[in-house]
């Protein structure tokens, strides 16, 4: 298959476009950061997007939930669709979107808050809750999703900065994940963590895969491999293959893929 | 081994120690930085401990006093007389009475010019308390003129009774045998205004001033400055504008801050017609002078604030004032108190500024509301600085470690909210 046109849906039927980015040119200031970059991804699937450092990756998620809205001198041409709705259009509120595209960074960064007001805090300002006891469930199911439910719920209380590590960015992925989101962007969320920290946060996109759809940039093609059903290699801010995880791996087509999935550069 | 390399290792032997010995010479000179800055404090803190000491003690005298019918009530009107009778008479005979030798006219008024001008007014309240005590004696405690105060004062020292008359120094002298003078904590001075007489004159008034001019300023100063520094950080687009409007800011902040006196005086008395040496526009004046420095301040608290923190709420969907609302401004706000609470301070000890606005002016009764005329604490010591009676200086001293108590408490105010409001990420 050629890669100037990146694969679809990798040929089966099960797959939907979920997110669509079609000809997407984004500039900081005078500088392109990404190049008529074509790339969908799908539902229910953990797409993983890989690259050497400076390549584009976080510059694309961070166009698909418009975060790159605040940083000065950002342009984007070309368009992004969610679920067929373009999300630079007129019509499409940036909060609304927001809270339809939840996002994990790479550096765990709870509120200074208690662990309850960390959860609580995108269900309230989305008015998902209208009660404290439904407010109180939806802490809880989005604390027990997020496998860390066992581990503090004795300290809600407490600061959530006041956990490790990886409790800290399972405690991010649970308020994303407390909104209700379709969609979760995560920008290397586990650069920060220790192994065993990274096989609990693997473990849980694995099954958060079941009810959303996951875009995660990683410098780990260990990862990749293990979580990703799909996977996209970026370079110098182009896509230069994407296809099925299993076939970037061991049968890319692109000569560069191949030299960056074996380690020859990076 | 080791004796082969010997130059070598002497070498790095030798760069260690001047290493040391360079870090070592850096420690003292710190030390030494930091003990000229103690001992300046110190000798500063002394001097106006020492000085302001004698200011919170005050001489009395027990005098027996007969409150004689025919002096104080001719006409036989009884208690309505009272109220305004004749007391200085009284005090006059009480004085005659137990130093029968001094009859002379001049000498009667040396006598009388012991004792406070306050002193027939006390004597009057004490007999409005209980009327009944009309035509009786009492022993009652008068509190003696500040020359006398003095004179007690500088019993032991040089200088003794340079105000006094040979026979204002005998009369004292036999007070002293007869064990009549006390020495009392003078709850005047903490309690009441200003006054012409040195030792009636009290700082309460300058305090309740100050305190309603800041009282202003913060109310001004902290809401405008945040919102200001809130604005300029979180939603001002970057460009020659903002740069313009920062740069005469920091411009602001250097202003000398009479000039902000004479804006006031243009302004706020002259165009709006506000009322002359009130807190209320001395504290709008000394609010556009704290202004910049809260911005400042206000600004760089809320840049640092890490983005993360933003990105996150940014990212479960908070909108733009929402996540500077409820996420940077709460972060901000130590940093934001400090620089509030650090610009109070200087605008607690400036003068300038208001005497522009008339807050020069001497005021006898203690402020009640911020529209009443007023004084502050730093002009109530250079008006009492520069006062003739040698009595104000000890006032001067007093008053200065009021403000300077003022301040300490300010401070650690803030250094209670701060750690209060601190949260770490």
């Amino acid at each position: 298959m050629p890669s100037g046109e990146p694969r679809q849906a990798g040929g089966s039927e099960r797959y939907l476009t979920k997110i669509s980015a079609r000809d997407l040119n984004v500039f900081y200031g005078e500088k392109q950061a990404l190049y008529d970059v074509n790339l969908d991804i799908l539902r229910n699937t953990v797409t993983a997007l890989i690259g050497p450092s400076g390549c584009g990756k976080s510059t694309f998620i961070r166009c698909v939930n418009r975060m790159n809205d605040v940083v000065v001198g950002c342009r984007v041409e070309g368009k992004i669709t969610l679920d067929g709705d373009d999300v630079y259009g007129e019509e499409i509120d940036v909060v609304q979107l927001r809270a339809r595209i939840g996002m994990v960074f790479q550096k765990p960064n709870p509120f200074p808050k208690s662990v309850y007001e960390n959860v609580a805090y995108g269900p309230r300002i989305h008015g998902l809750a209208s009660s404290r006891a439904e407010l109180d469930e939806i802490v809880m199911s989005s604390l027990e999703r997020a496998g860390l439910l066992a581990e503090v719920k004795d300290r809600l209380g407490d600061s959530g900065t006041s956990l490790s590590g990886g409790q800290q960015q399972r405690l991010c992925i649970a308020r994303a994940i407390a909104v209700n989101p379709e969609v979760i962007l995560m920008d290397e969320p586990c650069s920060a963590l220790d192994p065993i920290a990274t096989a609990k946060i693997e473990e849980l996109i694995e099954t958060l895969r079941r009810n959303y759809t996951i875009a995660i940039v990683t410098h780990s093609m260990q990862q990749a491999a293990r979580i990703s059903q799909r996977t996209a290699f970026f370079h110098l801010g182009r896509v230069v293959e994407v296809g099925e995880t299993a076939q970037i791996f061991t049968d890319p087509h692109e000569p560069r893929t191949r030299d960056y999935v074996t380690g020859r550069f990076g | 081994m080791t004796e082969l390399r010997n130059p070598e290792a002497e070498a790095t032997r030798g760069r260690l120690r001047r290493r040391y010995r360079a870090e070592r010479r850096f420690r003292a000179y710190g030390a030494a930085a930091i003990g000229v800055a103690l001992l300046a404090l110190a000798g500063l803190l002394t001097s106006v401990v020492l000085g302001a000491l004698p200011a919170f003690w005050q001489h009395e005298v027990r005098l027996p006093v007969h409150f004689d019918r025919a002096l104080l009530d001719p006409d036989g009107r009884g208690a309505a007389a009272l109220p305004d009778a004749n007391y200085a008479a009284v005090l006059k005979q009480a004085l005659r009475e137990r130093f029968p030798e001094y009859a002379g006219r001049s000498e009667q008024r040396q006598l009388s010019a012991l004792l406070s001008m306050q002193a027939p007014f006390d004597v009057r309240e004490r007999l409005l308390a209980e009327p009944a005590k009309l035509g009786r004696s009492e022993e009652l405690r008068l509190l003696l003129s500040d020359e006398a105060d003095l004179f007690l004062k500088s019993q032991d020292g040089e200088g003794a009774g340079a105000g006094l008359s040979e026979v204002q120094q005998s009369v004292l002298e036999a007070w002293l045998a007869e064990g009549r003078i006390e020495l009392v904590f003078a709850w005047r001075f903490l309690r009441s205004g200003d006054s012409r007489e040195p030792e009636l004159a009290g700082v309460w008034g300058a305090v309740v001033g100050s305190f309603l001019t800041l009282a202003i300023t913060l109310a001004l100063s902290f809401p405008v400055g945040a919102a200001a520094a809130l604005y300029l950080e979180e939603f001002a687009a970057k460009g020659r504008l903002t740069d313009w409007i920062e740069i005469n800011i920091n411009n602001l902040a250097a202003v000398p801050s009479i000039v902000f006196g004479l804006l006031g005086l243009a302004l706020f008395l002259n165009l709006f017609g506000l009322p002359r040496s009130a807190p209320l526009v001395g504290g709008m004046v000394l609010a556009l002078m704290t202004l910049p420095t809260v911005i400042i301040a206000g600004r760089a608290a809320i840049r640092s604030v890490p983005p993360s923190i933003r990105e996150a709420a940014l990212g479960v969907g908070a909108s733009p004032l929402q996540v500077a609302l409820q996420h940077v401004l709460p972060l901000a706000l130590p940093g934001l108190l400090t620089g509030t609470i650090l610009g109070m301070a200087r605008a607690l000890g400036e003068t300038a500024p208001l005497l522009m606005i008339g807050m020069v002016a001497f005021i006898v009764d203690v402020p009640r509301s911020v529209s009443d005329p007023a004084t502050v604490l730093p002009v109530q010591i250079f008006l009492w600085a520069d006062a003739p009676e040698r009595a104000f200086m000890a006032k001067t001293s007093a008053a200065i470690l009021v403000l300077l108590g003022f301040l300490v408490s300010m401070n650690l105010l803030a250094i209670l909210l701060r750690n209060r409001f601190e949260r770490r990420w």
